[in-house]
């Protein structure tokens, strides 16, 4: 059970005068269960590469294989592979179109085929999931607050129950409040349900505090792709590429710069703070 | 997707013809256009020929790129040269089944079919070349004489490099639309035209909350820095002829001149 990217590479608009290599023979395997982030600059080719995850855009070499099988095959159901490995856009509350929240969570559900009753628990259970409040759940979706709407956006994804669940910058646009409220309920459904996460950012920190595993996508394919600490080991080469580190990763070297025995390459605050204590207890 | 429309699409490279004033491609369009319908004889064709030639070589545009914009009009052009070969009254050529063909229809049918292609073609040419602000720069220059009798010719531009300029604008957000509901499992191949209708529901009211949205936004920014109408506005690049540009304006008069000639002659 896993998603495996076979020497892709996509070409936006071949043959006319603006042709651009978006991706450039990628080869990924992606695990059941894990909580990845992509992390690149604007026109790294990230977001075309998630896109490719369901079918969205067809490579232009290359092959792409779920569970297996290959996913371009003539016979095999793409429609279904979409409700398999659910995505969320950018900007999701864009897609936003029903009468009420309710309905619009609806609209995937019922496009899986599901009838009525089943659709409206599966939007109930989606609704709870992200948090979104109950007193709300009638309202149109073009009242709402940004935060609110991005929740309801997400939750018509989650609605279908995908075993993959990409976010495309899912935190764009949001006050750090909502930021780390989107993010935390990200974690807990990993955590709780055991699904695999893609969560594509430009932000090291918001990627270094949740992630297990990062791929770093420079001019169209990986650069990095490890553990967090593996990755921002390399924070010289990730400044070279317009990246930073996490800013403790800048702290703590140049507190090992000053001598103090700290492990330069932790990831969060947390284990930061962990770090500098252990240290300070040992002197 | 949708970004493979290419219909009045302009085609990146540094040539003569890039190069020219918009006015003078604007003018040179309108003349060709005029030599299109001068000329009806062999020697003519021959002559637009030339000419065509001459400024597809100079464009540096792949001459493919201007055959693509004749894909939208081939029925078109199918049927209009049916009934002109079939409908023509005259002396008989040949006889179909019970129709018969006259040496008028086909005549009529092949300078139909010809005046069309060349048409598209040369328009195409000054949509490859120009960018469209260089377009309405050009137009808004042009005809600023009607401001004379209160025609807004500036807020007419403007609305017209704003629409052109929102064309590729909405076509990425209806991709975008798109691809985001086809994730939520949405068909847009259904068959049948309700089903069809009802499938556009999820695509268009996205479609229309962002138009307005985006419309909202730029309406406010205009505002913010102070636009207030064409009236005492200057350009940051204004229109400037320069010595290729009268060269050019003697060229299309000339073609003009030579075509009447050839029409009167022959």
């Amino acid at each position: 059970m896993s998603l495996i990217l076979d020497h892709v590479s996509y070409t936006y608009s071949i043959g006319s005068g603006y042709e651009v290599k978006a991706l450039n023979d990628v080869n990924l395997k992606i695990n059941d269960g894990e909580f990845i982030g992509i992390i690149g600059h604007t026109g790294s080719g990230k977001s075309t590469l998630v896109q490719h995850l369901n079918g969205l855009i067809q490579a232009t070499s290359g092959s792409i294989y779920y569970n297996g099988a290959d996913i371009y095959d003539k016979d095999y159901d793409r429609k279904e592979l979409r409700t398999q490995v659910g995505m969320v856009f950018q900007y999701p509350e864009h897609q936003l179109f029903e009468t009420t929240v309710f309905e619009d969570v609806k609209y995937g559900p019922k496009n899986q085929g599901l009838d009525d009753k089943k659709a409206t628990l599966r939007a109930y259970e989606a609704l709870r999931k992200v948090k979104f409040p109950e007193e709300n759940y009638d309202a149109s979706p073009f009242e709402l607050s940004g935060g609110q709407k991005r929740r309801a956006a997400i939750a018509g994804v989650i609605a279908m129950k995908p075993a993959v669940l990409i976010l495309d910058e899912p935190t764009a646009g949001l006050d750090p409040k909502g930021r780390d409220e989107i993010l935390g309920l990200i974690k807990e459904m990993h955590d709780k349900s055991g699904i695999t996460i893609i969560l594509v950012s430009h932000s090291m920190e918001d990627v270094a505090n949740y992630v297990e595993r990062i791929i770093v996508m420079e001019k169209g394919a990986p650069l990095f792709d490890g553990t967090p600490r593996e990755v921002f080991a390399n924070y010289k080469k990730l400044e070279e590429i317009g990246l930073a580190a996490p800013q403790v990763t800048y702290l703590m070297h140049d507190l090992q710069k000053k001598g103090y025995p700290v492990d330069p390459q932790v990831t969060t605050v947390e284990e930061a703070r962990q770090e500098i204590l252990r240290v300070l207890g040992k002197k | 997707m949708l970004k493979d429309i290419t219909l009045g699409q302009y085609y990146p490279v540094d040539s003569v013809i890039h190069r020219l004033d918009p006015r003078v491609k604007l003018f040179g369009t309108l003349i060709y256009i005029i030599c299109l319908f001068v000329s009806d004889h062999v020697a003519g064709f021959a002559l637009m020929t030339a000419l065509l030639a001459g400024v597809i070589f100079l464009s540096k545009v792949p001459f493919s790129y201007m055959v693509r914009g004749l894909k939208a009009i081939l029925l078109l052009l199918v049927i209009a040269g049916a009934f002109n070969l079939f409908l023509t009254p005259g002396e008989a050529a040949f006889t179909l089944w019970k129709i018969s063909v006259t040496r008028q229809g086909i005549r009529s049918a092949l300078l139909m079919i010809f005046r069309m292609v060349y048409l598209i073609i040369g328009t195409s040419i000054m949509t490859l070349t120009t960018t469209p602000n260089q377009l309405t720069d050009g137009l808004e220059k042009s005809l600023s004489v009607l401001n004379y009798i209160h025609v807004p010719v500036h807020e007419i531009a403007m609305m017209m490099s704003i629409a052109l300029r929102f064309i590729p604008i909405l076509i990425e957000e209806t991709d975008k639309i798109m691809k985001a509901q086809m994730a939520r499992g949405a068909d847009f191949e259904k068959r049948g035209l309700i089903n069809k209708a009802k499938a556009m529901v999820p695509l268009l009211v996205p479609l229309f909350v962002s138009a307005f949205r985006r419309a909202n936004d730029l309406a406010l920014a205009m505002e913010a820095r102070c636009y207030h109408g064409g009236e005492g506005r200057t350009k940051m690049k204004p229109l400037h002829y320069r010595r290729v540009d009268g060269v050019a304006y003697l060229l299309i008069l000339l073609a003009l001149v030579a075509s009447i000639v050839v029409a009167v002659l022959f």
